[in-house]
């Protein structure tokens, strides 16, 4: 197994920014507009960018929440083992409102067909946008494609793409690591 | 460790500690789901599960359909009372006939205790057992010590006082299996002709007064006196049972602390439990109802999940 680093710190920080400021160009106060982050390695990139649009860029009351698929994968009972369940937390209706996705790694695309599906349950959203801070290209497996991505990635199938935060994994960075 | 030990639920007897905190942890994601206002998710969109009910059932049977539709599998219902079971079909041709129509799991309750076991011996789909005779009801005891650590947080190190009818009680055997394996002390009380002769093997401490149970526990499970399952008098009268064995207020408030109350359903008020307690604030009764479905999806959806595609 091998590895190579694809973002260090400091590009990690230049994607997180440039990210929010997109997000700012169409969404400008957020007044109708909720985040949510897909469980489980979403929800550190959602966090991470309602910060920087708290702190750094002074907009307040952000709504944010977390999205769990388990239960609306299209996988169940075609994989070896059981796939566990994160927590849901969707405080708020996303009816009318316009939502972003924000998801770690866009890979097959099936976990956003199974957020699209979930999403369902809280509400009919104005529209749905998708950020993605990795965007893995030629690998789809279904017509999803991101609106905002921090880096597009040409990996090959054994190849994984895993994007590493300080409050969890100890370091910003992105690794390609291939088996 | 993500997976369930064992292909069916036939009793809490069957499966591991480990088996019951990973239950507990998917019916926790489900009980968010159920309280959504879209309650339904499509996990289970490709199975077919049979509830075949040879017994009498509103609560459990209502529990496992309301689950087994939020999780979007098909279901087909069976009643023992309106079918050729009568006309003398035995059980494995029954079950076999309703399997040919291509059933992945069988939801199945039933009066003879070890239904369950016999029919997994004879047949391929996964089992769960909704109560076999006086043996049985795992579901029941899963989703009472589900309620048990929602109020208080955790069931290891409580004690549980289970009271009643004991001797023809699935939901005590299950109980007490489930609250040891999760580390509880259980105890049983009840007029002595209703309490098993061999309950203290199994590690049970014994108590026929029922002031003194109350004293000693964190929780009081009431059990319903089944007069349907008794063949011979077991007490004088139902006056006297609620006499000595009957939760009241009076006797809830002579207590130095607060315990909590349960009771599996359906409840004979003003014999084993009066109103005003069961109505009361201690008494947990209906969200051990609404932790039922939790329990129960979760049951079915870990289940599922082990059925192998390639067999179907």
């Amino acid at each position: 197994m091998s590895q190579k680093v694809l973002l260090n710190a400091t590009e990690v920080k230049i994607a997180l920014h440039r990210l929010a400021c997109q997000l700012i160009e169409n969404h400008d106060t957020f007044s109708n507009t909720v985040l949510i982050g897909i469980q489980p390695r979403g929800v550190f990139l959602a966090e991470r960018i309602k910060s920087l649009l708290e702190t750094d860029y002074k907009i307040k009351n952000i709504q944010l929440g977390y999205l769990d698929i388990t239960f609306y994968r299209d996988d169940f009972r075609r994989n070896d083992k059981t796939i566990e369940a994160s927590k849901t937390k969707v405080n708020f209706l996303v009816e009318g409102k316009r939502v972003v996705f924000i998801d770690d790694v866009l890979y097959t695309g099936r976990s956003i067909r199974a957020a699209l599906t979930a999403v369902q349950s809280f509400g009919r959203p104005s529209e749905i946008e998708l950020l993605t801070f990795i965007d893995r290209r030629f690998s789809r497996h279904l017509p999803i494609q991101p609106d905002y991505r921090g880096r597009q990635v040409d990996a090959i199938n054994n190849e994984k793409v895993k994007v590493c935060w300080q409050e969890n994994d100890g370091e910003d960075a992105v690794y390609l690591i291939n088996n | 460790m993500s997976e369930l030990s064992v292909k069916h639920l036939l009793g809490i007897k069957y499966i591991t500690e480990a088996d019951i905190h990973l239950i507990f942890e998917t019916a926790d994601h489900f009980k968010e789901v159920i309280n959504r206002s879209i309650k339904k998710v499509p996990s289970l969109r490709d199975i077919t599960i049979a509830n075949l009910f040879f017994e009498n059932s509103t609560r459990t049977r209502l529990s496992f359909e309301l689950a087994e539709k939020r999780l979007s599998a098909d279901v087909v219902n069976f009643s023992a009372s309106s079918s050729s079971v009568k006309k003398g079909e035995t059980l494995v041709d029954t079950v076999n006939n309703i399997l040919s129509m291509k059933v992945d799991m069988v939801v199945m309750r039933h009066p003879n205790p070890g239904a369950g076991v016999f029919l997994s011996k004879h047949i391929n789909a996964s089992i769960i057992n909704a109560g076999d005779g006086a043996h049985e009801h795992p579901t029941q005891a899963l989703l009472d010590t589900y309620s048990i650590r929602e109020k208080l947080g955790d069931v290891a190190g409580k004690n549980v006082v289970i009271v009643g009818d004991i001797l023809h009680s699935r939901v005590a055997l299950s109980n007490i299996f489930a609250l040891q394996k999760l580390g509880a002390n259980v105890k049983v009380c009840g007029p002595k002709t209703l309490l098993p002769k061999y309950i203290e093997s199994l590690g049970v401490g014994v108590e026929t007064n029922l002031q003194k149970a109350l004293q000693w526990c964190d929780v009081a499970n009431m059990l319903r006196v089944q007069n349907e399952r008794m063949d011979i008098s077991y007490f004088p009268t139902t006056r006297e049972y609620t006499q000595q064995f009957g939760l009241n207020k009076q006797l809830l408030d002579s207590l130095d602390k607060e315990i909590v109350v349960m009771h599996p359903g359906p409840i004979n008020r003003g014999v084993e439990i009066t109103s005003d307690v069961a109505d009361s604030k201690q008494a947990i009764i209906l969200n051990q109802v609404e932790n039922g479905v939790a329990i129960r999806m979760a049951v079915l959806y870990l289940l599922a999940s082990k059925i192998d595609r390639n067999e179907d």
